[in-house]
């Protein structure tokens, strides 16, 4: 669970997690806005399927990885949150083609 | 057009990391009339340290510090130096020839620069201890990129485990912030702190020890601080729940935590500048392989130079000076006449002076063997999920090195591409086979060093030779 300093009182804007409505802080990225909705894993690891967590935040790690807006495999602590983003976790071993 | 297709294809120098050090190279290559291009993966200049620096929610100075603010002004004279800066982007290729790959929003290209300062930073040394990948656990690092970017701080039971500068820096930004610490694990090495007190005097003379003394003595005020902390491990099935330890020769004590946040240092990272080609070496000092350089960054390849934390460990200030360094270089080289170049000379002095307390932080806080070469059962590859055992086993039926390391066990194959385990498998398979970790050396990288989607690689413009390599007519 996290807390926040908002001194900016930054404004919000919809987006989805696994087709769920959320409101996310403009500026956050996107592995921020699933950690701020609770959701603690965005994938499971592809040997055995355990679930992952963003871990560096920084780009290094690759385990942030969720789909967005129907391209899988992208780094979500990299990636700004943008109006009506899709974004799905990758919560099963990925199908070919995405 | 996108961004990356209106840029111009040839420029005089590329700098890849908005960092200290990135920034520092491009503002002197663009104010002496360079086309300079500064290209980043994160959405806003400044680095890890100066992160956000444009946009923090956190804006009440003390609880990120002076030294974070003292990035606005970096960021200025960057933005002023005329260089041509492009964020949200990767390079994902780099050649001796200067020639890169970008990528963004879904494109790529290529350009071609006729001087590259590489400022790619530093990360996190990889911490493989039993339970590291369940989510909960991040570095501390991580969580203090989510204070700056997004004023984001765990209100849940944290417990920071760990040692370096960053462990207390981030207490202390947390406490500042409003946040609670459950404790603080030191995993300071106490053989390590005996043999740093021969380094001590140099250390004792910088500014460094008041501003770490009044930092430890913050956080240590307000936050339950354990130390010498050994057999660490994390519980948790779908996520962290608590941590276990030893104090010293102690019986095991475990504390609740819904996040955990772990940290022993930061290495150089290394991806971009080893597929380039760049030769490196292992320092013995701060346990990692750092390019081998001239006091300019300039590496082997002559369009090719190193600045800041990525050409080894000297925090941002360091940073700065060897930024700057590079961009001298890289203007004398390019036939820049001498008054539109400053002096090397200032920065050079400061960086003896900034080197001088290295050699005691270095030694004080070199993590534990334990804790870089874990037990058997301890996952080291998180991507492919290859356990301190599994390389163990390998070495024994005849892997000599990491790249036959990964065709037996598919370790550092996964999406970090030996990011997060490059380090363990050269100390694990040095001290398994009874060799110098230089003689291991590290895994052999080759481009993409960022993945880059086929859609990505298909919008790459084709010319006839690119056709006449493929098709068979
Ligand atoms: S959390 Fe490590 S790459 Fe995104």
């Amino acid at each position: 669970m996290l807390a926040r300093v908002d001194d900016r009182h930054q404004r919000t804007v919809p987006i989805s997690i696994d087709g769920r409505a959320v409101e996310a802080r403009v500026g956050d990225t996107v592995a921020a806005a699933l950690l701020t909705a609770d959701v603690a894993a965005c994938r499971v690891s592809t040997v055995s399927e355990n679930p992952r967590g963003p871990y560096c935040l920084m780009g290094v790690c690759f385990e942030c990885l969720v789909t967005i807006d129907g391209v899988g495999n992208r780094q979500g602590c990299l990636i700004e949150v943008r109006d009506g983003m899709a974004i799905e976790t990758q919560s099963r071993r990925r199908e070919a083609g995405r | 057009m996108s961004r990356l297709a209106s840029l111009p294809e040839m420029w005089d120098v590329l700098v890849v990391g908005a960092g200290p050090a990135g920034m520092a190279a491009a503002t002197v290559t663009a104010s002496a009339g360079l086309s300079t291009l500064v290209i980043d993966e994160g959405p806003g200049p400044g680095g890890q340290i100066w992160r956000a620096i444009m946009t923090t929610p956190v804006m009440s100075r003390p609880v990120l510090g002076s030294d974070y603010w003292a990035g606005a002004p970096a960021v200025r004279a960057f933005y002023e130096s005329g260089a041509t800066y492009l964020p949200s982007t990767q390079v994902w290729s780099l050649d001796a020839d200067g020639v890169a790959g970008l990528s963004a929003e879904g494109e790529a290209r290529y350009v071609s620069a006729r001087r590259v300062v590489i400022a790619t930073g530093a990360m996190e040394r990889p911490f493989p201890i039993p339970g590291w990948t369940l989510p909960g656990v991040m570095t501390a690092g991580a969580a203090q990129g989510l204070l700056k970017t997004s004023g984001l701080y765990p209100s849940d039971r944290l417990v920071i485990a760990g040692t370096g500068p960053l462990v207390w820096l981030y207490a202390a930004q947390l406490l500042a912030a409003g946040g609670r610490i459950s404790a603080l694990l030191d995993t300071t090495d106490p053989g390590a702190r005996l043999a740093a007190t021969r380094s001590f005097p140099a250390f004792a003379a910088s500014p460094y020890l008041a501003k770490g003394l009044a930092l430890m003595a913050r956080v240590r005020a307000r936050v339950r601080v354990l130390r010498k902390v050994t057999a660490l491990s994390i519980d948790g099935r779908e996520r962290a729940t608590a941590v276990r330890f030893r104090r010293g020769g102690g019986a095991e004590e475990q504390i609740p935590a819904d996040t955990v946040l772990l940290h022993q240092g930061v290495v150089p990272q290394v991806n971009l500048a080893m597929a380039t080609g760049v030769g490196h070496r292992w320092d013995d000092r701060q346990l990692c392989f750092v390019p081998e350089i001239d006091p300019f960054g300039q590496t082997g390849l002559e369009r090719i130079a190193i600045a800041g934390d990525g050409a080894g460990i000297g925090g941002w200030e360091m940073a700065v000076e060897r930024g700057r360094l590079a961009g001298i270089g890289a203007a004398r080289a390019l036939g820049i006449a001498s008054d539109l170049v400053p002096s090397p000379n200032p920065a050079l002095k400061r960086l003896r002076a900034l080197a001088r307390p290295r050699a005691f932080l270095d030694t004080f806080y070199r993590p534990a063997v334990a804790f870089r070469r874990p037990a058997p059962e301890t996952i080291v590859c998180r991507c492919e999920e290859v356990t301190a055992g599994d390389i163990a086993k390998a070495v024994d039926i005849g892997a000599l090195g990491p790249a036959q390391l990964k065709a037996y066990t598919r370790c550092g194959m996964g999406p970090c591409q030996g990011r997060m385990c490059g380090l363990t498998v050269t100390e694990l398979m040095a001290a398994k086979r009874g060799v110098s970790p230089a003689e291991i050396g590290y895994f052999r990288l080759r481009p993409p060093v960022k993945p880059i989607t086929l859609a990505e690689l298909a919008s790459l413009p084709v010319d006839g030779a690119n056709v006449k390599a493929v098709v068979r007519s």
